[in-house]
């Protein structure tokens, strides 16, 4: 599989505090990778990084991108947007087009067609006209990911996709991923290990460091070994902590 | 009546001061509604403060006043944006530290500038009814400016103004963008003060904007829409400061919340209509 993009031994942090310590990761197309770690681990660090919203203080990020067509969607967390500017879900959809149409933007007829078409496959199409801070949670995060994905890009990064949403949207916004990775690679933060090791590919436990699990199960005991302080829960009808219940599977 | 509001027009200070208002109108509509979308109330009445700083820089110096606080003013925008971009200082300490040392600056340098600074009054209060025709042509250009930047990047100024990380995360230079705004920002304050004066221009800047904001959350319409109420609201200020003899600065503020006012128990009351109308169809 061919690279999109590659962290070299990579540290990154704000003004002297450094949060991330030689991160090294290369994310190859259709890849689908759950980050997970503890809050205050540099799990936001790493996306920013990747996203080029911070400069690595060391190391490297390297980018294989072809063109100016956009490499990365980003989802960000729905608690980050001001509910009260004054834009439209319509106008939401388009800005994720900003790279390919650069600084002299205009949008046309076509790219407003594209738009639509996006709102329709997220199930929000009537909602066009409203102003994003009229939308329910589920829906805002339709749109969100609809302008994450209006370009095609080969990355897709999602930042706790799964917060403020009912299960209804959960259960959409799985079966969406596993379609949308047949044509991008995913990378999606959660804190809610438990879901998101039944869907994605691998892990990435961050915590200061990046550890990468090359399996979509882990164990208590490997997360131990990797410094990654959290609980796995599993999901049954009431939920519960288990502590190292998978002790029987692979280690790599 | 009818009669004497049109004879009014037979004098030039009145046609200057209604065309005033229209241009004042027109740049603050377009830039407070930005204002009002990002949150920057804060900002533009810290930058408006300290271009007070470059008005008496001026006096001292037997400058242009209006060019002295341009200068001032586009400096401390751009500097406080540069602050608020790095996070070691909160920025609300910064902007409030540059806005009383604008007005300390301002106070100290009229203070020293011998002779009585006849002005003075009309910068901290505004006064409409002297506005000349230089003043006009700048507005005019400004007006202009401001206009044609916001019609040719309207898209990319809302999207950046919107989520900036997201438009960083594509590649847009955000900083460029932004000490340009910040700089028309400072420029609609300097060019208004003229009109409203220092302490009310951020008013002008906020108000009519608000008021729009309740009718549509559409970026585009509440420009022209605050654009409209600020014609009607200072049109009908200089009129009633003129027959009631009451500094027109402050009726047209006066007008404005009026306008706010009433769109706002508008919008309540249909609201609450609306949900009588629900109540007895359920």
């Amino acid at each position: 599989m061919p690279e999109i993009l590659q962290l070299i031994d990579a540290s990154a942090g704000y003004n002297d505090d450094v949060i991330l310590r030689n991160v090294n990761l290369t994310i190859f197309d259709q890849d689908y990778i759950g980050v997970i770690g503890p809050n205050g681990g540099g799990k936001t660090t790493l996306v920013k990084l990747i996203l080029g919203l911070l400069k690595p203080m060391q190391g490297e990020v390297k980018y294989y991108a072809s063109g100016n067509t956009n490499l990365i969607g980003y989802l960000p967390q729905v608690s980050q947007t001001d509910k009260n500017f004054p834009i439209t879900v319509l106008e939401v959809v388009l800005s994720g087009l900003m790279s390919s149409k650069g600084k002299h933007a205009r949008y046309n007829k076509s790219d407003k067609a594209k738009a639509l078409n996006i709102l329709q496959m997220m199930g929000v199409a009537h909602l066009r006209d409203k102003s994003i801070g009229q939308l329910s949670g589920g829906q805002m995060q339709r749109v969100f990911l609809g302008r994450a994905i209006i370009s095609e890009p080969r990355l897709l990064i999602l930042d706790e996709p799964n917060t403020f949403v009912d299960n209804k949207f959960e259960h959409d916004l799985y079966e969406l991923l596993h379609q949308l990775n047949h044509k991008m690679a995913i990378l999606m933060v959660s804190h809610d290990v438990g879901t998101i090791t039944t869907h994605v590919k691998t892990i990435a436990c961050v915590n200061r460091n990046l550890h990468y699990h090359k399996s979509n199960i882990i164990t208590q005991s490997q997360l131990t070994a990797y410094n990654c302080p959290i609980q796995l829960i599993t999901h049954g009808d009431v939920p519960h902590t288990v502590l190292g219940e998978h002790h029987h599977h692979h280690h790599d | 009546m009818t009669e004497h509001i049109f004879q009014l027009f037979e004098y030039a200070f009145f046609r200057n001061a209604i065309f005033a208002a229209i241009l004042a109108s027109v740049t603050c509509g377009i830039v407070g509604s930005y204002i009002v979308a990002r949150r920057m109330v804060f900002i533009s009445g810290g930058i408006t403060h300290a271009s007070f700083g470059g008005i008496g820089i001026a006096y001292f110096f037997g400058l242009n006043p209006v060019l002295g606080a341009a200068v001032f003013s586009v400096l401390s925008a751009i500097g406080i944006e540069y602050i608020s971009g790095k996070t070691n200082v909160r920025e609300d300490s910064a902007i409030g530290i540059l806005w009383s040392l604008g007005m300390a600056l301002g106070i100290i340098f009229v203070f020293m500038t011998p002779g009585y600074a006849p002005n003075l009054m009309s910068y901290l209060f505004g006064s409409i009814l002297t506005v000349g025709k230089t003043d006009l042509w700048l507005m005019l250009g400004l007006s202009a400016l401001i206009a044609g930047f916001f019609i040719r990047y309207y898209h990319l100024i809302l999207f950046v103004a919107f989520d900036e990380d997201y438009a960083r995360s594509h590649r847009i230079s955000v900083n460029f963008l932004k000490y340009i705004i910040i700089s028309l920002v400072a420029l609609t304050i300097v060019m208004n003060i003229r009109v409203v004066g220092i302490i009310l221009v951020i008013s002008f800047l906020t108000i009519p904007q608000s008021a729009a904001n309740l009718f549509t959350h559409n970026l585009k319409k509440m420009m022209i829409l605050s654009t409209l109420i600020g014609i009607i609201g200072s049109l009908s200020g200089i009129y009633i400061s003129y027959f009631l003899n009451i500094p027109s600065g402050a009726t047209i503020i006066f007008v404005f919340v009026l306008i706010f006012g009433i769109a706002k128990s508008y919008q309540l009351l249909s609201i609450r209509a609306g949900i009588k109308r629900q109540v007895k169809s359920s």
